[in-house]
């Protein structure tokens, strides 16, 4: 048995039937990363030692018969903006190169309590901000499947370090794309949750209206598992809401998807666009309805994005100032550093990166003095519409079925030179966050193998449902995986 | 085409120090990505209302007490974070 292979319920149950014990299982997966992260850079933190004595914790438990949580005893790993008590937490960026996290991401705290155990904290783009990980200030993260590759972003060491079994189920983040994308690349489940059914408690800011934390995983299965132990409504953060978890059972044949007609135009690869008609066509020929939507105002969801999200990354980015924490030129002696002013100046040119910068700077330019009406309170009401379209599909649809981005993954270096090409790449994934609605990237194919003879570059369905519809989600999503099984 | 005055403007506004190649950089790529979200001057939004958050939100409130053991702990983890402190307080370079 390969342990690194298993899924949450298969080691749950062998757990349980003490087919290997927690520390074997914690120490077999740091091994393999000691050995096998160098290809592909997924980490940028290993935690050994409390991995290790809280593995042995739950080896007790088991011992004296104790009833174990389905996640006590599981390795897993978080994105590195997500906060872990006592270790070291840079979101990818310089300015926090020596951050040591004061708490515990609410998140953290009830999969800690759950038994869950921390391995490492991984890569992804500075501040969550790109599509391929590239913008990490530290190195790039490379695609398991094809190490010449972006595994996507910016949560893509979580991505690249489940696909690459270096870790049961990660924690990643999502503002425009940034869990379902790398999940689509790297070939394994990411799940945007609704806006506010994860406590965000912890996670450092990007775009507060659009972010949310959620699950990468090996399976659908598993991604239920994890969703249902992170969410729920949390004292500490304001927008949280208290999902009604429903067992829902349906029939086949009353599941009505809708096929939105301005997710397959022109920018799309058609081996894609073949994968995902493929997967469309296997929900039809069980017995579900598929219909062709419209969500007319598409085309302005990317747009209206790239004034949002900088215009509140850029406030929330100004909490780095080199006076409270992070990386300070506060003890300059320098004579250029004499003021309050300079200390703001020179703390943040040194630690933000291009592209954190870029975004700081739009942000800005857009809520300044004489732009905010034409910029920022425009995307605001195009956002109205964006999400008034779904509400309108979603009153003859149960769910919405698109791709998760218009190519597979790409070169690394192809898209880091032109900002607009690589913005591209959440085309698909950024009208959801924009509209608050969760969404799932399921793996439903490869495109054929491009290079080395290696096994093709995986592609991802996007399921969408209605707020608070994630346990719908789950069970559409698992019919593909029962559909090919039976094959 | 925004003017590197412009990016000069925002930079400050922004507290960001940039480098004079910078200026002329951000001044080409911003401009670049202005254009493109112009696009959405084709949307008539007459009569509608902005969204600021998907969701419906509520007020949170908590009680105004004083939670002096955490405040003890916790303000001593969070003021060591700090590169430069006096008396429990963060110190600064001077303002003027």
């Amino acid at each position: 048995m390969e342990l690194t292979n298993l899924t949450i319920t298969q080691i749950h149950r062998a757990l349980i039937n003490k087919e290997f014990s927690v520390l074997e299982l914690c120490q077999t997966f740091l091994d393999k990363i000691k050995s096998e992260d160098k290809k592909i850079n997924a980490f940028l933190t290993v935690i050994k030692d409390l991995a290790l004595s809280q593995a042995k914790k739950v080896d007790e438990m088991i011992l004296e018969g104790r009833e174990i949580p389905i996640l006590a005893g599981i390795p897993m790993v978080a994105k590195d903006n997500i906060l872990v008590e006592n270790i070291r937490c840079t979101a990818g960026s310089k300015i926090l190169g020596n951050y040591i996290a004061p708490y515990d991401a609410t998140c953290i705290k009830k999969l800690k309590a759950a038994g869950a155990i921390i391995l490492g904290k991984t890569n992804l783009d500075e501040f969550a901000m790109g599509s391929s990980t590239e913008n990490s200030a530290f190195f790039p993260t490379k695609n398991p499947h094809d190490t010449e590759r972006v595994p996507g972003g910016s949560s893509g060491g979580s991505a690249a370090a489940v696909a690459a079994n270096l870790s049961v189920f990660a924690l990643g983040s999502d503002t425009g794309g940034s869990i379902r994308q790398p999940a689509s690349f790297c070939g394994i489940v990411g799940l945007k949750p609704t806006y506010g059914a994860v406590s965000r408690y912890g996670l450092i800011a990007f775009a507060s209206s659009l972010d949310q934390i959620g699950p990468l995983t090996k399976t659908v299965e598993d991604a239920k598992i994890v969703f249902e132990a992170i969410s729920g409504k949390d004292p500490l953060d304001s927008t949280s809401v208290e999902s009604k978890i429903s067992n829902f059972k349906f029939q086949i044949s009353n599941l009505r998807i809708g096929v939105p007609k301005e997710y397959f135009v022109k920018g799309i690869d058609p081996e894609v666009e073949n994968i995902i008609k493929n997967a469309i066509k296997k929900y039809e020929e069980i017995g579900a309805k598929i219909e062709e939507i419209s969500l007319p105002h598409t085309e302005y969801a990317l747009p209206c994005y790239y004034i949002i999200a900088p215009s509140e990354a850029s406030a929330n980015l100004a909490r780095y100032d080199g006076i409270k924490y992070g990386m300070s030129k506060v003890k300059s002696q320098k004579s250029k550093v004499k003021s309050l002013l300079d200390v703001y100046l020179k703390s943040r040119e040194e630690g933000f990166g291009a592209e954190v910068r870029r975004r700081i700077m739009l942000g800005t330019y857009v809520l300044s003095a004489g732009y905010y009406e034409a910029y920022y309170l425009r995307a605001q009401k195009v956002r109205t519409l964006i999400r008034k379209d779904f509400e309108e599909a979603f009153k003859k649809v149960d769910a919405i079925f698109t791709p998760v981005t218009p190519t597979p993954a790409f070169k690394i270096g192809e898209k880091i030179d032109d900002p607009l090409k690589m913005y591209l790449s959440d085309i698909f994934t950024a009208p959801i966050n924009l509209a608050g609605l969760p969404a799932i990237s399921i793996p439903v194919g490869k495109v054929a193998p491009h290079q080395n003879g290696g096994g093709g570059l995986p592609v991802g369905l996007q399921i969408i449902g209605k707020h608070f519809e994630e346990e719908k989600i789950f069970e559409v999503a698992k019919i593909y995986g029962n559909i090919s099984n039976a094959k | 085409m925004i003017s590197k005055e412009e990016v000069q403007h925002i930079a400050k506004l922004a507290r960001l120090g940039i480098t004079k190649k910078e200026e002329e950089k951000f001044a080409r790529e911003l401009s670049k990505i202005l254009d493109y979200i112009e696009k959405l001057k084709e949307v008539d939004i007459s009569n509608i209302e902005p969204t600021s958050h998907s969701i419906e939100m509520e007020n949170v409130m908590r009680s105004d007490i004083e939670k002096s053991k955490i405040k003890n702990q916790k303000s001593k983890i969070l003021l060591d974070l700090a590169p430069e402190t006096k008396n429990g307080y963060l110190k600064t370079k001077p303002i003027l």
